[in-house]
């Protein structure tokens, strides 16, 4: 057998799975991305309950390892009458996961917004919410946009785990394909091809792209 | 569902069996990484253009595709080239090559900060490259190096359970195997998020300390 036959056979199999890899990922940054911000501007708030709470779920998050955190979700929680679908349970497991790295960006980029900005809106007598959306988040938002970047790229690899719950991932099929075919290296072989693809072809390419527009955008480029 | 404390008093010796295990498998991995990322920086630094380019190139590919999958990749294709690997092996195999992609980054700092003058001053005092390197370059890069390294021993700590893949006796494997047998998990998962979160805020503390006295005892800020 070629590898181009290998291809022409399973080829499907790998797209579907590759599909279903995309997905996952878009709903697992989304909610990573909510949870962060959330956290995030909770970790600096002046209520002492708020920032509490939010630095016990980063802490927490970031304690428990994500694979025990996916384990828990999946074969636990049903046993208190939850029962979530497998591919929530993916996202859901990995967002919040991501999400608490993401909430400790979040909580620095602001802080790094030099004092005089904040005292700048105090003196145009904004409001808090304007002194947020208008000075404070959209320069915090370029600071933090780099580190994102790998942020993201942590994620996609993450969402590799939820194959182990079962949910039909590129690497889920990669591993389905190797019991049947025991053709490990073009199996795994070509798995490991395609995240770098995504990785280095499409995610970065994007990131890079967001940061040149955000920072055109307040003027620093 | 009710919280069993008599299980939970007759599987603890068996989690913290396993515990002592998952420790090993970071302890193994972090020394794997820490020699072969220094290689993969050293490899950087060659007058060899082609040689740069490879090893940056692979970096590059481990750090963009997800660990689980290069679990595998090392643990099935081995044996197609009559390379028969344990689940240790290639564990710590795959662990520490991954982490070596990381921590070579860690390093090439180290060296690039090294000041010009000391490289000069090495060419005219007519050392040779291996001498320059042991002598001058290393002793005064990796120091620095090491304030900055804490981390990533507790990301391997965190990555361990996904080595429970390929069978390897750790602290989610354990977990597995007690719950499999007895048809509860809600104790051995729970079990572990706790021993995780524990030994990872611990040594987190324990890191941040270590750095900062690394960093004290070198004069830097």
């Amino acid at each position: 057998m070629t590898y181009t036959s290998f291809l022409a056979d399973y080829g499907s199999r790998f797209v579907d799975g590759a599909l279903v890899t995309a997905i996952q990922f878009l709903c697992s940054l989304g909610l990573a991305v909510l949870v962060a911000n959330l956290f995030g501007l909770m970790m600096l708030s002046s209520n002492p309950v708020l920032r509490r709470a939010a630095v016990g779920y980063v802490e927490f998050f970031r304690g428990t390892s994500l694979l025990v955190q996916l384990f828990w979700l999946f074969y636990v929680l049903p046993l208190f009458g939850i029962t979530l679908d497998n591919f929530l349970t993916g996202f859901l497991a990995v967002g919040l996961n991501l999400g608490a790295y993401g909430a400790e960006l979040v909580r620095g980029a602001i802080q790094s917004v030099p004092r005089g900005q904040w005292e700048a809106s105090y003196a145009l007598s904004m409001s808090a919410a304007q002194r947020m959306r208008r000075i404070i988040i959209p320069q915090a938002f370029v600071t933090m946009l780099p580190a994102w970047g790998n942020l993201v790229i942590e994620l996609l690899k993450s969402t590799a785990l939820v194959a182990l719950i079962a949910v039909p991932d590129l690497m889920f099929e990669a591993r389905q394909l190797n019991n049947t075919t025991y053709l490990s290296t073009w199996t795994f072989g070509t798995a490991l091809v395609i995240y770098y693809v995504f990785s280095r072809f499409l995610i970065t390419p994007c990131m890079r792209w967001t940061e040149r527009i955000m920072a055109r955008r307040i003027g620093r480029a | 569902m009710q919280w069993d404390f008599a299980f939970t008093a007759e599987i603890l010796p068996k989690m913290l069996w396993a515990t002592g295990n998952t420790l090993l498998a970071a302890g193994m991995g972090y020394a794997i990484a820490a020699v072969i990322g220094l290689l993969f920086a050293l490899a950087q630094r060659t007058p060899l253009r082609i040689l740069t380019y490879i090893t940056r190139e692979i970096v590059e590919f481990i750090r963009s595709t997800p660990l689980v999958l290069q679990i595998f990749f090392v643990y099935y294709v081995g044996p197609e080239y009559g390379l028969y690997l344990s689940p240790w092996v290639a564990g710590m195999i795959a662990i520490g090559l991954h982490y070596a992609a990381y921590i070579s980054e860690v390093y090439r700092g180290g060296i690039e900060s090294v000041p010009k003058g000391q490289w000069e001053a090495c060419i005219a005092i007519n050392l040779t490259t291996m001498q320059t390197y042991r002598r001058i370059v290393l002793p005064q890069a990796l120091p620095p190096s090491i304030a900055g390294m804490g981390n990533y021993l507790i990301s391997i700590f965190k990555d361990t359970p996904i080595l429970s893949v390929i069978g390897v006796a750790e602290l989610m494997q354990a977990a597995n195997a007690v719950g499999g047998q007895n048809y509860r998990y809600l104790e051995p998962y729970t079990m572990v998020g706790v021993i995780f979160l524990v030994i990872s805020l611990t040594a987190a503390r324990a890191i941040r300390w270590f750095e900062a006295t690394v960093r004290r005892k070198l004069g830097m800020q």
